[in-house]
């Protein structure tokens, strides 16, 4: 598998859009610092842009790559190696490279404007954090997408519409079930509801670190009293790891059922 | 040594190969022949492990395949369609494939065959069909397997290279090495090979030497030969 990794991530690191991607977000960590002129304000802005574009970022690299690599894929298929290592290996090397980009295009901006020397270095380590996290389930969810679909249209669309799903109509849906249930306590509900989706975990778990959980009024209290302890740290931070592991383990099953 | 056991796959609602079995031994250039449709390529790729059989068992050299990847270190696979990753060059992707397989290669011998020195640094998406064929055959042939899968090994190929590719052949038979060919070139299959597996509707129409064959259909061309067949009752 590390092969494989191996060669896949070169192949990305040659290929046009890494960079794109990791000046993309250079370009963005300086455009926030100059704007906002104060890191932590720079690291909230960041969040709110992390948490809707991580996800779309990695589900279009992911089956995009995925598509562009078939002929690869079968020359690999006829050599002797597992087939679960040639798909981990290439969907390693995908999540791998993009989680890089991200991490050096924000964390130079950031590292140069005096990172280090402020408080707000554990909520923007815990910002690329969730962006790794964030790239790792996005990634593996397009990459089951793939599999389960030869025509690229429609694999696309439907990674498309996952994106959607997840990142806004999600929310939505959550606001509108809130107001309807409105008489009935929605404690535990709302903390389900946030813990079954990882653009709203993720973005739930950064802005408790950053201590404005205030403003989200008496459901922010309760989330704090749940997130803010340890188990609730480890409860979401659990969830995040389940959340990349689910998907990476159903591409090593399903990917030996498939024919080629 | 490859045995194929009552073989069944579908393609959705598709029936490619009904109950196929088949047995090959020894060393020596099997044929696999059959129109459009008729499951030669699924055969061939089930037995690499790319298709996953409905039902049936396949053994190669006593060991059953089914998920199992390490009997493919015996496979040398020739795919019809030499597509390969474009922003890579010649020399990078043989040396990878060397890298990846963990077995001895005569990469040297195999480039200076089939004249592949002039394109080493090239990106293979800049390459012609042609041209990447020779690749690809260098890349089949790089390694001394015990059998040699090859698809549509003629596809685009010029009379030089065809002419080479008939010797590199012929030299790994006088070897004792097992070959599976698809074609459609009758001419090819005439020179070369040993036996002839003809498929119809995913079973097995035929099997036995081109002397049978003729005998057979009281035809002495082999083209017309293997025209004639599908419309005779089987016995094979």
């Amino acid at each position: 598998m590390l092969k494989i990794l191996k060669y896949s991530f070169y192949d990305l690191m040659r290929s046009r859009w890494s960079y794109v991607y990791f000046l993309f977000y250079l370009a963005l960590g300086f455009v926030l610092l100059f704007l906002n002129n104060d890191l932590s304000k720079a690291v909230i802005t960041l969040m709110n842009i992390i948490v809707v574009l991580v996800p779309l970022i990695g589900t279009i690299f992911g089956i995009m790559y995925y598509y562009n690599s078939r002929e690869f894929t079968e020359l690999l298929l006829a050599l002797p190696v597992r087939r679960s290592s040639i798909f981990l290996g290439q969907y390693f090397g995908v999540a791998g490279s993009l989680s890089l980009s991200l991490l050096l295009g924000l964390g130079i901006p950031f590292a140069a404007y005096g990172l280090f020397r402020s408080g707000a270095v554990w909520d923007f380590g815990l910002l690329l954090v969730t962006g790794a996290f964030l790239t790792l389930i996005f990634t593996a969810l397009s990459f089951n997408i793939a599999l389960a679909n030869e025509n690229r249209i429609k694999g696309f669309g439907y990674a498309v519409l996952l994106w959607l799903l997840l990142a806004v109509i999600y929310d939505g849906l959550f606001l509108l079930s809130l107001i309807l249930l409105e008489e009935y306590p929605l404690d535990n509900f709302s903390l389900a509801a946030t813990l079954l989706n990882p653009v709203d975990l993720s973005r739930t778990l950064i802005l408790l670190k950053l201590d404005i959980s205030a403003l989200m009024g008496y459901t922010g209290a309760v989330f704090k009293e749940f997130f803010g302890t340890h188990m609730g740290l480890l409860v979401s931070l659990g969830a995040l790891v389940l959340w990349t592991c689910l998907p990476i383990w159903r591409l090593a099953v399903r990917c030996r059922k498939q024919d080629f | 040594m490859i045995e194929v056991e009552n073989l069944h796959k579908k393609f959705g609602k598709n029936a490619v190969l009904t109950g196929l079995s088949l047995k090959v031994e020894g060393g020596g250039i099997y044929a696999v022949l059959g129109p459009n449709g008729s499951g030669k390529t699924t055969l061939i790729k089930s037995i690499l492990g790319m298709v996953v059989p409905d039902q049936g068992l396949i053994r190669v050299n006593g060991q059953p395949t089914h998920r199992k990847w390490k009997y493919r270190e015996e496979l040398s696979y020739l795919p019809q369609i030499a597509n390969f990753p474009g922003n890579l060059s010649v020399s990078e992707l043989l040396d990878m494939i060397v890298d990846l397989r963990r077995q001895p290669a005569r990469q040297q011998e195999l480039i200076a065959e089939f004249g592949l020195e002039p394109f080493l640094n090239k990106k293979l998406s800049n390459l012609s069909g042609g041209t990447r064929q020779k690749v690809n055959l260098a890349l089949t042939f790089m390694f001394d397997s015990p059998v040699y899968i090859l698809d549509e090994p003629t596809n685009g190929l010029d009379p030089a290279s065809l002419i080479r590719l008939k010797e590199r052949i012929r030299l790994e038979q006088s070897r004792g090495k097992l070959f599976l060919v698809t074609t459609h070139i009758m001419q090819f299959v005439e020179e070369l090979a040993d036996e002839v597996i003809y498929l119809l509707e995913g079973k097995i129409y035929f099997k036995g030497t081109l002397e049978a064959l003729r005998q057979r259909t009281g035809q002495n061309d082999v083209e017309h030969a293997i025209a004639a067949i599908s419309t005779q009752e089987p016995n094979a």
